[in-house]
């Protein structure tokens, strides 16, 4: 189990710095921080000072060092626009992004598992057709589209909610449903494909051949191992609460790391971005990590231990 | 024959429409062991899901199941419940599959001893720990804390059976138990069942292709073919005697152990498919005895013996009253 755990954290970590080596590559192929910054046209010696004052006159391996160093140290280093620390930026911002992607998620897995959970009970019924239909439209249609369309309604005919912004709770509502009623389509449909899988195994006729009641027979015997492919979902959903934001905060104005990251790229400003992919990219291993050890919780087939019967 | 355990009347499934069984009647007696033998897909192991109302909804059954007088087709949920386990236990073809992955072995046992016989915390794992000693499970201790996956083929079949033991029923089924089992634990198996049967005095019904096993463990075979029983005998009369020439097939195609090595003879043909049942005898199409009249309408039994009866037209009635 602890060597279980160990290499599952080891690989987290390899991940994590892959990303940054990642992000450091892209970003600085793909331009010149000091032509975006400066503009094409600055003269010659602001253009290298302004190289000489952020190191990027350095050969580009002792720079990718310092950059891996320095974030091994917890020193993300500062915006090119602003001068103040990347981290301080990027950590400002994300209460207002979880002030959005955690109701989401709730609506998500609230709505999504029981949707796909009943629908999966009353296979072929209205209902079952009717949930499915909704779980294809719910991820179907782009979260942006249905943010306009939530706007154009709610908003602007009915004038109940407001379009944008982050004056009060009121705000939250429309952003937030365009996010999750996606994910909840997502979700039933996994967790009804998960069920009905589970609900055609022998060993769930084995339990109604021993008299357990058929409710008794959902909760003891199908939802835990129907739980196994349905909370590889929900990781993936944890593992976008920082990033997963990005389109409907720019729809909504929501003053998220989304919208941040959207002008830090345009900026260039390499600090951000890479404090950005940094936080993301921990958010997304750190909810793998936890799944993989759930699946050892949930799984014991998973757990790695040697068989310990045998024999006849 | 004693008041029948069980008495099946004119058993009817279908599945979307078309028909898996075609009528059957079957009874049971108290403590009774018989066999029902005959190829996959005959409906030896449909006839005992349907009485038991473990087929999906996409299945119709009709007829009547009845258990010492009690109708069990189409019988409430709570009523079912309490025969399932509790007075007629059912054990599978694959126990690997047949048992929860994701719960310990122990665990699953003591649920039935919760459901017919209210035992919970030490008294149920004593109870467990005494039934997994009965069906030879060693170092139950330990083995009651571990998963289906850690345990043997053999292991996981030894614990369906004290599972269904369990809830102390008058009937098991034991639909195929050994088939996916080593050839050396079958024979285990096949011990262990045919000791409980006498230790327990519960009936037993022995699902099987194989003729030897059931003709070793069992004193009365209902051989099944398309559906329908098609011969019904004492076993040892089945063997020396077979009447129905699906019965005298089966039984060519099996080697001697005595006599001369001779040429195994194959059954031409296969068994029709459900869309495409023949009028008549189903096995016609197959059958060397066959004549224009076999077509003519389903064959009803003929007393061939004392408790022996087959459906064929051809087959000579007994002379002596059966």
């Amino acid at each position: 189990m602890l060597r279980f755990v160990a290499l599952r954290v080891g690989r987290a970590l390899l991940t994590i710095a892959l990303v940054v080596t990642f992000a450091f590559v892209v970003l600085r192929l793909s331009g010149d921080p000091a032509l975006m910054i400066m503009s094409p046209d600055a003269p010659p010696e602001a253009l290298a000072a302004f190289r000489k004052a952020w190191g990027l006159d350095e050969p580009i391996w002792l720079q990718y060092l310092r950059y891996f160093t320095a974030i091994l140290q917890g020193e993300l280093g500062q915006s090119f626009r602003d001068g103040r620390p990347a981290l301080q930026l990027v950590a400002e911002r994300i209460p207002a992004t979880l002030q959005l992607t955690i109701p989401a998620l709730m609506l998500k897995v609230g709505l999504g598992i029981p949707a796909g959970i009943y629908a999966a009970l009353h296979r072929n019924s209205a209902i079952d057709r009717a949930v499915m239909t909704f779980a294809v439209a719910g991820f179907t249609v782009p979260s942006f589209v249905l943010g306009l369309l939530l706007v154009l309604v709610f908003a602007v005919q009915l004038g109940w909610l407001p379009s944008g912004g982050q004056e009060s709770w009121r705000s939250v509502i429309l952003p937030v449903i365009s996010m999750g009623l996606g994910g909840a389509g997502i979700l039933a449909r996994f967790t009804r494909s998960a069920m009905l899988e589970v609900l055609g195994q022998p060993y769930i006729r084995t339990a109604s051949a021993k008299g357990v009641p058929w409710h008794q027979v959902v909760r003891k015997h199908a939802l835990p191992n129907a739980a196994i492919p349905t909370v590889t979902i929900v990781g993936f959903m944890v593992g976008t609460l920082m990033a997963g934001a990005v389109v409907v905060e720019s729809v909504f104005s929501w003053p998220g790391v989304g919208r941040l990251m959207v002008v830090a790229v345009s900026n260039r400003d390499l600090a951000v971005v890479q404090c950005i992919l940094l936080l993301v990219s921990a958010t997304m291993v750190t909810s793998n990590l936890i799944v993989d050890l759930l699946y050892g919780v949930l799984d014991p087939r998973l757990r790695g231990t040697a068989p310990a019967g045998g024999g006849h | 024959m004693t008041e029948p355990l069980v008495s099946i009347r004119d058993l009817r499934v279908a599945f979307h429409g078309l028909p898996a069984l075609r009528g059957i009647d079957l009874d049971v007696a108290p403590g009774e062991a018989v066999g029902l033998v005959g190829e996959s897909g005959c409906g030896k192991s449909v006839t005992w899901l349907a009485a038991l109302g473990l087929l999906p909804g996409t299945a119709t059954v009709t007829g009547s199941v009845k258990l010492q007088g009690q109708e069990l087709l189409h019988a409430a949920p709570s009523v079912l419940d309490r025969v399932r386990g509790g007075r007629i236990a059912m054990i599978f073809q694959d126990p690997a599959s047949a048992l929860n992955p994701v719960k310990k072995v122990g665990v699953q046992v003591a649920e039935a001893l919760r459901l017919h016989r209210g035992l919970e915390g030490s008294a149920a794992e004593a109870e467990v720990l005494r039934l997994f000693d009965q069906v030879g499970i060693p170092d139950a201790k330990r083995r009651i804390h571990i998963y289906p996956h850690e345990m043997s083929g053999g292991q996981n079949q030894r614990v369906m059976i004290a599972m269904a033991l369990a809830g102390q029923p008058e009937l098991l089924v034991a639909d195929e138990p050994t088939t996916a089992l080593d050839a050396t634990i079958q024979a285990q198996i096949l011990d262990l069942l045919r000791r409980l049967q006498q230790e327990t005095g519960m009936a037993l019904v022995l699902i099987s292709h194989d003729l030897g096993v059931v003709a070793e463990m069992c004193r009365r075979v209902c051989v099944m073919y398309a559906g329908r029983v098609v011969e019904e005998s004492p076993s040892d009369e089945l063997f020396s005697h077979p009447r129905h020439p699906y019965t005298k097939g089966l039984l060519a195609a099996l080697p001697d152990m005595v006599g001369p090595r001779r040429r195994l003879e194959a059954i031409p043909g296969g068994v029709p498919e459900p869309w495409n049942m023949p009028p008549g005898c189903a096995f016609a199409p197959r059958c060397d005895r066959a004549t224009p009249e076999c077509g003519a309408g389903l064959p009803g039994f003929v007393p061939v013996g004392p408790a022996h009866q087959a459906a064929c037209i051809h087959v000579q009635p007994a002379t002596v009253p059966a």
